[in-house]
């Protein structure tokens, strides 16, 4: 069961930051731990960045999600950019094809509790993030 | 845009984000500290981050390049004020952030500055590090051929 989303339109530096406002606003709703807060803003603020750098922008869709067991947020990462063609190098600690440290998919995937990845050259990315409260 | 005021305190720049930057503001910062280090002089900058809830690896990236940039214009660099939260996500993600000097508060990374300097101005070899310099000295380093 999803409830209602909030969405943002990624296109400048300045909607990254207004994702990890929206991300931790949700993340406090729903009760997550500081620990768990932190990372999932953290994971969203790499992803955001991802999708305009290498996305060439998209959007940020962040809503709660519940499995019926236990709470959560869960955030959509979509843009029609050029797609990734290697995930296993782009998810290889390290490396970037930009200017990057090369964290940013790698770490953003460490943070979280479910990350599913949907891309095919030409076609754009999109990455779907959950984190459950405890 | 906003920017991060870069206070002279003494002999050191103090720097409180207390604003969640945008990463253009991050990247002026750098700027900002690099010609404030010229102009004054100073030897040591803090930097305290005790107010930001995040530090993803775009934040940690530009830390660590101020660190780089201040130790070639010599000064050096203590990150101060970390939340507990952030290291455990800092860490998680793979950021270890190497080089960068690391208090718990601004008046412990003053300290840490301080004694720095001074074992500085003792120095040149003398006491303190002296074990460490003879180690490095009775094994010269030969370049594999």
């Amino acid at each position: 069961m999803t409830q209602p989303s909030d969405r943002i339109e990624v296109s400048s530096d300045q909607d990254v930051v207004r994702v990890r406002q929206l991300v931790r606003t949700a993340a406090v709703a729903v009760k997550l731990s500081l620990v768990d807060q932190t990372k999932l803003v953290t994971a969203a603020s790499e992803l955001a960045r991802n999708t305009l750098v290498y996305g060439g922008g998209g959007s940020v869709e962040v809503s709660r999600a519940d499995n019926g067991r236990r709470q959560g947020i869960r955030i959509v990462f979509a843009d029609q950019g050029p797609g990734i063609a290697d995930l296993d190098l782009a998810f290889t600690d390290g490396y970037t094809s930009g200017g990057g440290l090369g964290l940013g998919l790698s770490g953003a995937r460490r943070l979280v509790d479910e990350f599913i990845i949907d891309t095919a050259v030409g076609q754009g990315t999109t990455i779907t993030v959950t984190k459950w409260c405890r | 845009m906003e920017r991060v005021p870069v206070l002279k305190i003494g002999d050191i720049l103090l720097v409180s984000i207390q604003i969640d930057m945008e990463d253009q503001v991050a990247l002026q910062l750098q700027e900002d500290l690099a010609d404030r280090i010229v102009s004054t002089g100073c030897h040591g900058v803090i930097i305290d981050i005790s107010a930001l809830d995040i530090v993803d690896s775009f934040v940690g990236r530009t830390l660590a390049t101020i660190a780089s940039i201040s130790r070639v214009l010599d000064a050096e660099t203590v990150v101060v004020g970390m939340r507990p939260a952030v290291a455990i996500t800092l860490v998680e993600l793979g950021l270890s952030m190497p080089g960068i000097r690391t208090a718990l508060n601004v008046e412990l990374g003053m300290e840490l500055l301080a004694r720095e300097r001074e074992i500085d101005i003792f120095g040149l070899g003398g006491e303190g590090f002296g074990d460490a310099d003879e180690g490095e000295t009775e094994k010269p380093v030969v370049p594999a051929s």
